[in-house]
């Protein structure tokens, strides 16, 4: 087995023991996404020399034992909307491409004071805009478990760099499902914990009252530490959290035992395929076995989540990407005018999904129609609150599948946005209430591809989130992993 | 229709630059007059990822404005996003306030021509600046322009719009509102408030209507006007335009318009449209603000006292309107100067006097400040009462004035140093009277023949013999006592 496959506690320990160093850590996954790259394309930027410089720093704090947390040393990636100093960030983006940010976002900065390696920038759809990646500017990323399949998006890359071993942990955003989706089509374990958690100082912009950083790791255990890597209270960001933040790890091995676990009903039938409904059904039955009680809760409002996100999300967009004019960064495309000059940059530079959405959200906030669709959705959303907390009452934690079909192939939905769209249906509803869900791996269908189950919890309670997930992660016992057979050339 | 018939209906729009440390949501300074591009950071450059923090001094500033307007304070009031695309608004869209400003429905007392007027205040919202083009080439003008500078030192600087209710009803209303609301927030500490430098900064809304017509005109915003003489004559002018326009059976549309200050006249700029085509959504990025009655309670406490009341209080202290207005008008130094001498026992009308005649000419003349004199309260308090009691000349009391600034003394130190103590001792002027009724012994005759005139001569003649000491009023008095049959 190569260090590469460790999961990201087995390396902590390996390297506290002195077993293993940061550069063998390192040099593993690096190697890993040298056999994989062409192939899979998780990364847009790989920082070979940073990520070596970075470990060695390691190595060295660690032989004076001066080490700085508990992920010091483990290489991990970033999704490419994380602002880095120094290091190209585009958010998959042809307007932003060759944009240096002067800046860290505060995640990254978390990461490198807590002596993280960041390995590169991953792959996503532009702008975090997208379910399968197909719409990242440099072309998709593709999922290791069939590389004629996309790896889900938009933080497609950070999954399939997770699920391949090209990054022993990732970090992704999720305005509607963008980590936990991948996750569930790659087999890893993705994490959007209660917005405010982890600040949004840096990550840029789609829609900012939904985005949350969290992260993908490859077990429950894994997530729960890199997400106490970067979360805490952030001065920078007005919607940081500001109250206490859980020891999640302490907390894995309490179980399941007298907990009231709530089957959200609207979740299931047509669209989704029968295996996945067939793993989440079994899953609920092992957490049964293990001593939870399992209800069946309704919540009437899911049914229109998706459209009201689809007119909230678009609207917030519409005013986040004004900023990129191609005036002060980004790629220009002159103009006789300065009008000119700004629409031919946006026009050239942004795709046709991140244009489609920024029409979409300036014509639901346009005069005139302002209260029935921004409005109307803002409502939608008020009462979604309402009814998952009235949910909350009947249960300690909600589930569903997380995404209703496994990974499909690449242009299956790419040119049918409302297809695609309906790909973040179970998860959308946890970036309008603001509370925390995350996607475990439960098994495979038959065709050997990954299917996830999506825990959801009351704001702030990642802590029973995570317990549950633990616990469905020993009961069902996910360990398979995609073979690198058919990943090009080794 | 005659011009009679017509009642402008104005509203102005001030927008007020806070002079806080740091800007309106990050930490860069706030400063005018820098190298370009210094003082700037990845917030107020609208760099991908950046996010804003609500400075609190600004809203406790806004809330100190608000009060001093008599307006009510929103205990929970949120923050919009206005879009528009502008090369140097860097976001492309501004974070402003909507439809729940921190302050609404206050007002204004304004004096025009001693009458008083009071304009609504709608509301007084908190937003952001934006930063500065530079056009360059073509005389500056932005449609022939080889180029742009951008500058961003401006950009997110704090910004307070005061939005006051169409109750302006003539230029010179608008003049005075303008004057006196900047009269206000320089009282409060809060802005620089220069128009030339764009601190404080005036938009007027310009409407007519036929006399006792309830229904409002097309309005007509006007910009660009860089002093109080010409947000006045632009009102002017805009009325005379529309008035021209209708009486013309023409009719007006809902434009901008820009004052042009060497051709006095206002050219279009755009035409407006409804606000709505900002496409305002509350600001995700901001938590609702939050402004507690305890701490209204104690902003409200501590606001110094405004102008109107400072106004009011001056002239009850007798100072007539001329006086009240320079006084009003002086800086902060030469009003606490003014009142440290009342307090010190002088009275109100030399005391406001002296400080806003010579002590003010002396400073200018010298350019310097209070801060560099060695004169207070007591010193101008001596001063004055030594004139009242004939100690002193007026002529002499400069010169006393000049020595005391110059860290000579008190007045009375420094007139006895000088020299400049009246002889106001009337037995010594006896003398001297008699000194020069002796040297001049057809005098009396003369006077009382009917040459009284001889007073003057006379007088001229003891100040001469007294040296130029003797307290001439005393002198005229006695000598005129000893012509007398």
């Amino acid at each position: 087995m190569s260090l590469a496959d460790l999961s990201i506690t087995d390396a902590v320990a390996r390297l506290a023991a002195g077993e293993v160093t940061s550069v063998d850590l390192t040099a593993a996954v690096l190697e890993r996404a040298t056999m994989t790259e062409a192939d899979l394309h998780c990364y847009l930027t790989i920082d070979r020399d940073g990520a070596f410089a970075s470990a060695a720093a390691s190595d060295t704090r660690r032989q004076t034992g001066a080490t700085v947390g508990p992920l010091d040393g483990i290489p991990v990636a970033v999704k490419d909307n994380f602002s880095t100093r120094g290091l190209e960030t585009t958010a998959a983006s042809q307007l932003l491409a060759g944009y240096h940010p002067p800046y860290d976002a505060h995640a990254v900065e978390r990461l490198r004071a807590g002596g993280v390696v960041l390995l590169g920038k991953a792959n996503l759809d532009e702008f975090a805009m997208g379910s399968s990646t197909e719409n990242s500017a440099f072309g998709p990323s593709r999922n290791p478990w069939d590389s004629n399949r996309v790896p889900g998006g938009s933080s497609g890359g950070s999954a399939a760099a997770v699920a391949v071993g090209s990054a022993m942990g990732a970090f992704g955003s999720d305005t509607g499902g963008s980590i936990r989706q991948p996750a569930s089509l790659c087999g890893v374990v993705g994490v959007k914990p209660t917005y405010g958690r982890v600040s949004r100082y840096g990550l840029i912009a789609f829609a900012s009252s939904l985005d949350q950083i969290g992260p993908l790791a490859r077990t429950v255990d894994d997530a729960a530490l890199l997400l106490e890597g970067v979360w805490g209270h952030d001065r920078r960001d007005a919607t940081s959290y500001t109250g206490d933040y859980p020891e999640l790890r302490r907390s894995l091995s309490s179980g399941v035992d007298g907990l009231t676990v709530g089957l959200v009903t609207q979740f299931g039938g047509e669209g989704y395929e029968p295996e996945v409904m067939a793993a989440t059904r079994a899953t609920l039955d092992k957490l049964s076995g293990a001593g939870a009680e399992i209800v069946e809760v309704s919540i009437p409002t899911v049914d229109v989540a998706l459209s009201a996100y689809y007119l909230i999300a678009p609207a917030e967009a519409s005013a986040n990407l004004a900023r990129f004019d191609g005036i002060r960064y980004g790629n220009r495309v002159e103009g006789e005018t300065t009008e000119e000059l700004m629409a031919r940059t946006r026009a050239e530079g942004f795709g046709p999904e991140v244009i489609r959405r920024i029409l979409l959200g300036t014509y639901s906030l346009s005069a005139g129609y302002y209260d029935a669709f921004y409005g109307q959705a803002q409502r939608v959303r008020t009462r979604l609150i309402q009814e998952f907390a009235d949910a909350y009452e009947a249960a300690d934690v909600l589930v569903s599948p997380t995404s209703p079909t496994v990974a499909f192939k690449l242009g299956a939905k790419a040119t049918d946005p409302l297809a695609m769209y309906l790909s973040d249906i179970c998860t959308i509803p946890s970036n309008l209430t603001g509370h925390p869900a995350m996607s475990v791996p439960v098994g495979l269908d038959g065709n050997g591809l990954p299917i996830g189950f999506q825990v959801m919890a009351p704001a702030l309670a990642e802590e029973r989130m995570f317990a549950v997930a633990a616990e469905i992660e020993r009961l069902v016992g996910f360990t398979a992993r995609p073979t690198l057979t058919g990943v090009a050339a080794v | 229709m005659t011009t009679a018939a017509w009642e402008p209906v104005i509203g102005i729009e001030v927008h007020v630059e806070l002079r806080t440390n740091s800007k309106m949501f990050c930490g860069c300074a706030v400063a005018f007059g820098d190298e370009p591009n210094t003082n700037i950071c990845p917030v107020c450059l609208g760099l991908p990822g950046a996010l804003p923090v609500t400075n609190g001094t600004a809203i406790e500033w806004i809330v100190a404005i608000g009060l001093a307007l008599g307006c009510e304070i929103t205990p929970v009031s949120v923050f919009h996003r206005k879009n528009y695309f502008y090369a140097d608004l860097p976001k492309n869209y501004q974070i402003s306030q909507y439809d729940i400003p921190v302050c609404h429905d206050g007002h204004l007392d304004v004096d025009v021509d001693g009458e008083t007027v009071r304009i609504g205040i709608e509301r007084a919202h908190m937003e952001e600046d934006t930063g500065k083009s530079r056009h360059m080439g073509a005389g500056g003008r932005i449609h022939s322009a080889e180029s742009t500078l951008l500058d961003f030192n401006r950009s997110g600087v704090p910004l307070v719009e005061v939005v006051s209710r169409p109750d302006i009803r003539s230029a010179a209303q608008a003049r005075a509102y303008a004057q006196e609301l900047r009269a206000v927030v320089s009282e409060l500490g809060v802005s620089d408030a220069r128009m030339e430098e764009g601190s404080i900064r005036f938009d007027a809304n310009v409407s007519i209507r036929p006399v006792g017509d309830e229904t409002l005109g097309t309005k007509v915003e006007i910009k660009n006007m860089n002093s109080f003489r010409s947000l006045e004559r632009a009102v002017e002018h805009e009325i005379a335009r529309q008035m021209k326009v209708l009486e013309g059976g023409g009719e007006l549309i809902q434009e901008t318009r820009h004052w042009d200050e060497e051709a006095g006249v206002t050219h279009s700029m755009r035409v407006k449209e409804g606000s709505s085509d900002y496409r305002y959504f509350t600001e995700p990025d901001l938590l609702p603000l939050v402004v507690d009655h305890k701490w209204v309670t104690e902003i409200a406490a501590a606001l110094p006292e405004l102008p109107a009341i400072r106004r009011r209080r001056y002239g009850e202290a007798g100072l007539d309107r001329q006086t009240v207005s320079v006084l009003s008008g002086a800086e902060p130094g030469i009003r606490r100067l003014f009142n440290d001498a009342v307090t010190a026992g002088a009275s109100s009308v030399a005391a406001a006097n002296w400080v806003t005649g010579e002590i003010t000419a002396a400073l200018r003349r010298s350019g310097s400040t209070l801060d560099d004199v060695a004169l207070n309260g007591q010193a101008v308090a001596d001063l004055v009462k030594m004139i009242e009691v004939g100690e002193i000349s007026s002529s002499a009391a400069k010169d006393v004035l000049a020595g005391v600034m110059a860290g000579e003394g008190s007045p009375r130190e420094v007139a006895e140093a000088r020299d400049l103590l009246q002889i106001s001792d009337t037995g010594t002027v006896e003398v001297i009277i008699d000194q020069v009724l002796a040297e001049n012994p057809d005098a009396i005759e003369r006077y009382r023949g009917g040459e009284t005139k001889l007073v003057g001569f006379l007088v001229g003649a003891v100040m001469r013999a007294s040296g130029g000491k003797a307290d001439p009023k005393l002198a005229n008095e006695l000598l005129t006592r000893r012509l007398e049959p």
